[in-house]
């Protein structure tokens, strides 16, 4: 079984975030880049994937800058074979430009299976997987949270509001992983000696013109300080009140 | 041409909240910029008979496409049919909910279309001859500007940002051709429990975290969702990590953002990742026995004291203000 995992750099989930002196991007200064973590339940499921075929081949691929070769790196430490980074000096803000580049590389690639996290923590698109399925004309299902797979054939669910969706599919298939679809492994010391000697390809990505432009970037409006109403039973008889008259919520 | 095409959402033949949240964005927009809406239903037939109300909140026409495989959630159906109303209809915009299926569909939209995308925006608008949208992007601890580079752009809308009004004209409905494409089929929806809505698109959630000291004890959450009519429940990270709660309930960065008019933390300290997924609600109560915990700095009104007492009091006068 031949599996593609697109994976992304993100900065980590707990960077206090500062606009750069542009005022359109992230300020990179001590911001600490990790494997986009919806990404490790994809390059996990693959990895279970091809074990259980016994045979067959996962491809990391990220779009981004040079430094997107250690995110590359985590993946290969996994476990995944070797890795391709479609090189660009910053992964724009249009997803359908990255998801462009994206399909160009995975068209021919002869995979059985491409997996994507649901999204990236940084722009939250939840675009690539569905927008490469659409330019490739594949079968896909994003955001799901169990996946069976027999013989060509896949049955995966995705989380609804108040319910489960139980999706049919044939395989080739892209698929974005949720939260919970399985237990990423970390990657033992062997695996990531071994990774430093897997192959990585690098290659400009076929980025056409972006047409989303960012025009700024700007820390939320501060919610006004809070207040503590009281403490203990006492303080609940004035809550209710407070709901009642002033922010006028029941 | 500066018309919007709003696509709705239905389930079981209803039109959900946001559908009607969506045709309101549309409504905006299209006041902005000139233009007309056109609402796109998509269901099995007789789905029709739920299009008319939307005439009232801004759609212009009701476009209805009616197709036996169009019940549940048609993927690719639904794509190729929302992108062939939009090629011929001469739209500026194409606005879809931000929703389960909605973050699904909107992006296979675009691919289709050719057209740029901005997913879970709060604001759009029309500036300088452009297509603009706000969004929140680093779990809401940052707000994007966007402006798009094209002839027409597709948004996703957040859920709760646009309170519909009244537009008060009557939409006309006209049939337009379903397009039965297939590649995946939604075999069936295993509903969770009955009447329970999910944290993303309700108005009021109660969470509860690790204060609640085990999964036991969050039958005290339920019944204080219970008593402000039909809440949400939500948990924090780490409950949801303990296997307290399943994930569909996080709220949190590696969870679900959610904008709630009230939202209720109960037992949750206000980590930093926490706090980006619910720091966008109207009004946050928190109860907690920390007074220092960081949950108290963005709540709008704060309980300090043991949440074991105050819940089940707290329940009861919700209850009795509600009725009373």
């Amino acid at each position: 079984m031949k599996i593609a995992v697109c994976i992304k750099r993100t900065p980590d989930t707990e960077t206090r975030v500062r606009i750069a002196a542009d005022g359109v991007s992230l300020d990179e200064t001590g911001v600490k880049f990790i494997l986009n973590p919806y990404d490790e339940f994809a390059v996990e499921e693959a990895l279970q994937r091809k074990e259980k075929a016994g045979s067959g081949e996962v491809v990391a691929i990220a779009l981004g800058p040079d430094a997107a070769q250690e995110t590359i790196r985590s993946a290969l430490a996994m476990g995944a074979d070797r890795g391709v980074l479609l090189k660009a000096d910053k992964v724009p803000a249009d997803a359908l430009a990255v998801a462009k580049a994206l399909a160009a590389e995975l068209r021919d690639g002869g995979y059985d299976l491409i997996l994507f996290g649901k999204m990236a923590v940084d722009d939250y698109n939840h675009a690539a997987g569905p927008m490469v399925a659409q330019l490739l004309g594949l079968p896909c299902v994003t955001a799901i949270s169990k996946l069976e797979l027999e013989g060509g054939k896949g049955v995966a669910e995705r989380e609804i509001e108040g319910g489960v969706e139980v999706v049919e599919f044939a395989l080739p298939a892209v698929l974005t992983a949720e939260k919970g679809l399985n237990t990423p492994r970390y990657p033992a010391l062997k695996g990531i000696m071994a990774a430093k000697k897997k192959p990585v390809e690098t290659r400009p990505a076929a980025l056409g013109p972006a047409r989303v432009v960012v025009s700024a970037l700007a820390l939320p409006p501060e919610r006004k300080a809070g207040r503590i109403v009281g403490e203990g039973l006492d303080a609940v008889p004035e809550l209710v009140r407070l709901l009642r008259t002033e922010a006028k919520v029941l | 041409m500066a018309n919007v095409l709003a696509v709705t959402e239905q389930r079981d033949g209803v039109l959900r909240k946001t559908s009607h949240e969506v045709v309101w964005a549309a409504r905006q927009l299209a006041d902005a910029m000139g233009g007309k809406v056109d609402a796109l239903v998509l269901g099995a037939p007789g789905v029709g008979a739920a299009a008319a109300t939307l005439g009232e909140v801004g759609a212009d026409r009701v476009l209805v496409a009616e197709s036996a495989a169009f019940g549940k959630y048609a993927p690719d159906g639904y794509a190729a049919t929302a992108a062939a109303g939009a090629k011929v209809g001469g739209y500026a915009a194409v606005l879809v909910a931000a929703t389960a299926t909605g973050k699904d569909l909107a992006p296979r939209i675009a691919a289709a279309l050719d057209a740029p995308l901005a997913t879970d925006i709060t604001a759009v608008g029309f500036a300088g001859g452009k297509l603009t949208a706000t969004r929140p992007v680093y779990a809401g601890r940052a707000i994007q500007q966007v402006a798009f580079d094209a002839p027409v752009a597709v948004v996703s809308v957040r859920p709760n940002t646009f309170v519909p009004g009244k537009a008060g004209k009557p939409g006309v409905v006209e049939k337009v051709q379903a397009m039965e494409v297939a590649r995946v089929v939604v075999r069936e929806v295993k509903a969770a429990a009955q009447g329970r809505l999910d944290v993303a698109e309700a108005s009021v959630v109660v969470s509860g975290g690790r204060g609640m000291k085990g999964p036991e004890h969050f039958a005290l959450i339920e019944g204080l969702a219970k008593a402000f009519g039909n809440a949400a429940v939500g948990a924090s990270r780490a409950v949801v990590d303990a296997g307290w709660r399943p994930h569909a309930e996080q709220v949190g960065q590696t969870g679900k953002t959610v904008s709630p008019q009230l939202y209720v933390a109960v037992g949750i300290s206000g980590a930093i990742q926490h706090l980006a997924g619910m720091k966008t609600a109207k009004v946050i109560v928190a109860i907690n026995k920390d007074k220092d915990a960081p949950i108290f700095q963005v709540a709008d009104y704060g309980i300090v004291g043991d949440l074991f007492e105050i819940v089940p009091r707290l329940t009861e006068e919700i209850a009795k203000a509600r009725t009373g």
